[in-house]
This record gives C-alpha cells, structure tokens and sequence, in this order.
C-alpha cells in the first residue's frame, strides 16, 4: 500500500488565512490543490511535507473572466473548468488543445492550471501554452502580490519564481486580435506524460504574411520559447516551406534525452514534424479569423 | 483529525489520521469495499467515485480534503432495491467480466449521464478513458452505457438487488 508519511493538515479559508499558514510553517508546508501531483509524490516519498496546507476551498481563486484585453484564469480553476468555458475555446484554441490531452478525464476534474504551473514537470503542457501566448502569473506573498511574465516564472524543471511563502493566484493571457494557436502532443496511451509536443501562436499582417510568432516544445529539453524558429517564420508568407525551416530550427534548439518514451533522434523528429503541424493549425486558425470580419 | 463528510446520503464522521486516502476511508473505516484499490497512483481508475457529483480518483484524494462534501460510491447507485440503469444496463450488455473496474466506470457513466442524457459514442469512450478494464471489456462496457442512456427510467419494480 502506498500511503503518504505522517503530516499535519490544515484547510485555509482565504488566499491571507493560506499565506499566514506559509509563513507559520515555514520550510516543510506544503499547498495541496488537486493533489495529483503532491500525493503521488509523497507516496514515494519524494516529498515529505510536515503540514500540508488545503487550499481547495478559495473559491476566489476559481474563475474565468474577460477582463480589459486579458483573459483571466484563477490558480485554482480546474481542467475540467477550461475545458468546459467556450470562450477559452475561442480566444486561445491552444488551451483546449492541451487540455483535451493532459492527463485523463477524471483526473482533470481534479487537477488546477495553478497546481501545473507551480509543480513545473518538464512534461507538463500548460508552461509550454503560457509560454506561447506570453501570459503572466500573478503570485501572491507577504508583501502582497506582484505580476511575473511565464518567461521568468518557469526557471526549469520543478523550479519557478514562486516563493516558499508565496502563492500563486492568477494566470492572465493577453488576448490578441486575429491570433491563432495550437498545440499538439504525442504520448504512448491516454494520460500518460508527453513523449513530446508542441505548441504555437501566430498573428498575420493584413497582407497575409507572419507578423508576430511563438513556438515552444515540451518535454523536449527546451526552457522557454525557439526563438530561432519563430524568427524564421516572421515576414514569411505561411506554407510548408516556412514551417519546414521553423521544425528544424525547433528540432536543432531542442536536447531531448532518451529514456522510455523514445529514444533523441525520435524525439528530435517529432519536435520538427510537431513544429509543422502546430504552424499549420495556428495559421489556419489565424486565417479563419481574419476571413471572418464583413462576411 | 475528525472528519466529516456525507457518504451516499448518510452523515458520517470518524476520527482518521490526516494522510488517510479517501479510498482507505471508505474502505477501511466505513467498511464499503465497493469502491475498489487498484494501482494507487491515479491511472487504473477503479477508486473512482464521486465527490459532489463529479468523478474523482479516490486513491489521490486525501479523506481530510473530502471534508464537508458528498460522496457516492457504488454502494449509493441503487435506490432500495431498484437498480441504476447504469446497474442494469451492465447487466443486459454484459459490461463486466472480473468485474473490477465496474464500480468505477459505472459512477463515470452515471455522472457522465446525469451531465448529458445522451452522449455519443467517442462522448462514452473520452469519459471512460481514464479508467482501466483489463479484461478489455470496452465494446461492452460502452454498449452498457449506451442501454442506460437509452433506457433512463430502467428498472422495472419487480428488479430485485440480490446479494
């Protein structure tokens, strides 16, 4: 039977009850959110928290609103919730493509953007989304919140910005006018972790060209976004020349390691076909909405 | 710690440690063996059960966290001895063989169902693909689904819950 070792557990009522809870417990507390992650860990023992401090029941950190050209997305919003929200649909398809792919069904009842984001598994898919569509964390503290870009929030693999007396609050994504994003993963069975993915955003000039792109890699060896591929794709017109160059930049700035997922030169194949396929939805959809306007 | 929390419509409370499952509670301290324990890290889903209607992964949920919720196991399908649909529709569509997932899927089902009266079949696969037969009963399981859905007020009065 795998059970966690013995702790103490106390359930915080607000985002300051949690925070005093932090600074209280110091080094050894431990937040739980959805908990698929935190339990199986302590159930190994690769985390040994002393207390473990619940904070399920911040119902002010459960929403999805539009809010003066940001989507803001609460830390404690289920997968099950953004999965369910049309309107994260419409603005960032990526989002529902990543979401349909995380882990399975009932744990995405579960599981919280926030919980993702923070616990930072090189496999996990959302910082590879947020990434690409430059949000920021709002991050929570002693000295009351501060607003961080994904870039500096992520600092590699189960490390983020985020202090031991900190909690994370918001996800805010910047909506973008004509955008189009999308994200595609390879895995061996139904929630199971990435063997690789990909992810993309694009906005088109009015002349049909590439103005603006992103494109990051999970679980592929990358921090942060391939610069050097989306370099490549701005000013080109979209199409299967443009989106070759930009999967071998990608495949070339990615440094998979082998394990029982695959083996390099597997992985490095699928950051560049995953590169192209990524660019190729993304621009769809970014033509999709740029036909739309007057009929 | 004391914990409290309603368990197929009844109020219960008990005194636990804090790390305890909620699987192992409802198991162990309740003595409701229906939810079963499978592979304990929250892939074979036979520990689903629902925790305020939507299914959840027993075996990764903490009985502390379950606190002030409702949960209903497989033991809250049947209302007196008038089976589920989902109950029968296993029954009719022979959706088990060792019969190990079954309580698990039959709560996704009923969820699934008590959210959409009449889901398709990739609807029925997505929902149940979370979850582990290793009979690989599946095409049953699903035909299973599809008879509840189907047949939405199923029991007739004469349908008896045997031992």
């Amino acid at each position: 039977m795998q059970v966690p070792a013995p702790f103490d557990y106390v359930r915080a009522t607000s985002v300051a009850e949690a925070l005093q809870l932090l600074e209280r417990h110091g080094e050894e507390a431990r937040l739980i959110a959805g908990g698929h992650s935190l339990l199986p860990m302590m159930k190994l023992r690769l985390a040994r928290p002393d207390w473990i401090i619940d904070i399920n029941d911040l119902d002010e950190l459960r929403h999805v609103t539009v809010d003066g050209g940001l989507l803001r997305v609460g830390a404690l919003t289920r997968h099950a919730d953004l999965l369910d929200s049309e309107e994260v649909g419409r603005l960032f398809p990526i989002v529902h493509d990543a979401e349909r792919v995380i882990a399975d069904p009932v744990v995405r009842n579960r599981g919280t953007i926030g919980g993702s984001l923070a616990q930072a598994d090189p496999a996990e898919d959302l910082t590879t989304v947020c990434d690409v569509l430059r949000a920021e964390v709002v991050v929570a503290g002693p000295a009351g919140e501060r607003t961080v870009p994904m870039a500096e929030f992520h600092r590699g693999p189960y490390e983020t910005a985020c202090g031991q007396n900190e909690l994370l609050v918001e996800v805010r994504f910047p909506v973008r006018a004509g955008q189009g994003s999308a994200y595609e993963k390879v895995e061996r069975r139904v929630g199971d972790w990435a063997v690789a993915a990909a992810g993309a955003a694009v906005v088109l000039a009015d002349d049909g060209t590439i103005a603006e792109a992103a494109v990051g890699l999970t679980a592929l060896g990358l921090e942060g976004l391939a610069t050097d591929a989306a370099a490549a794709l701005v000013g080109q017109r979209p199409g299967e020349e443009a989106f070759a160059a930009a999967g071998r930049l990608a495949a070339e700035a990615s440094a998979p390691v082998e394990d029982g997922r695959g083996p390099v030169d597997y992985k490095r194949h699928l950051a560049d076909e995953l590169t192209r396929r990524v660019m190729r939805t993304a621009v769809a959809r970014a033509g999709a909405l740029t036909a739309v306007p007057g009929g | 710690m004391q914990v409290s929390m309603t368990v197929n419509g009844t109020e219960v409370s008990r005194d636990v440690e804090p790390r305890q499952l909620l699987v192992h509670f409802l198991r162990e301290t309740l003595g409701l063996t229906g939810t079963h324990w499978g592979c304990d890290t929250s892939n074979c889903g036979t520990c689903v059960v629902l925790v305020d209607g939507v299914p959840v992964k027993s075996c990764t949920q903490l009985a502390a966290m379950t606190a002030g919720h409702e949960v209903r196991t497989v033991e809250g399908l049947a209302d007196g001895g008038t089976l589920d649909p989902v109950q029968q529709g296993f029954m009719e569509e022979h959706g088990l063989q060792c019969g190990f997932c079954t309580p698990g899927m039959m709560l996704t089902a009923r969820a699934l169902l008590d959210r959409q009266p009449h889901p398709d079949e990739t609807t029925i696969r997505e929902a149940i693909s979370g979850q582990i037969c290793r009979c690989t009963g599946y095409a049953t399981i699903v035909r299973s689904i599809q008879w509840a859905a189907a047949h939405p007020a199923a029991a007739p009065s004469d349908q008896e819950v045997r031992a």
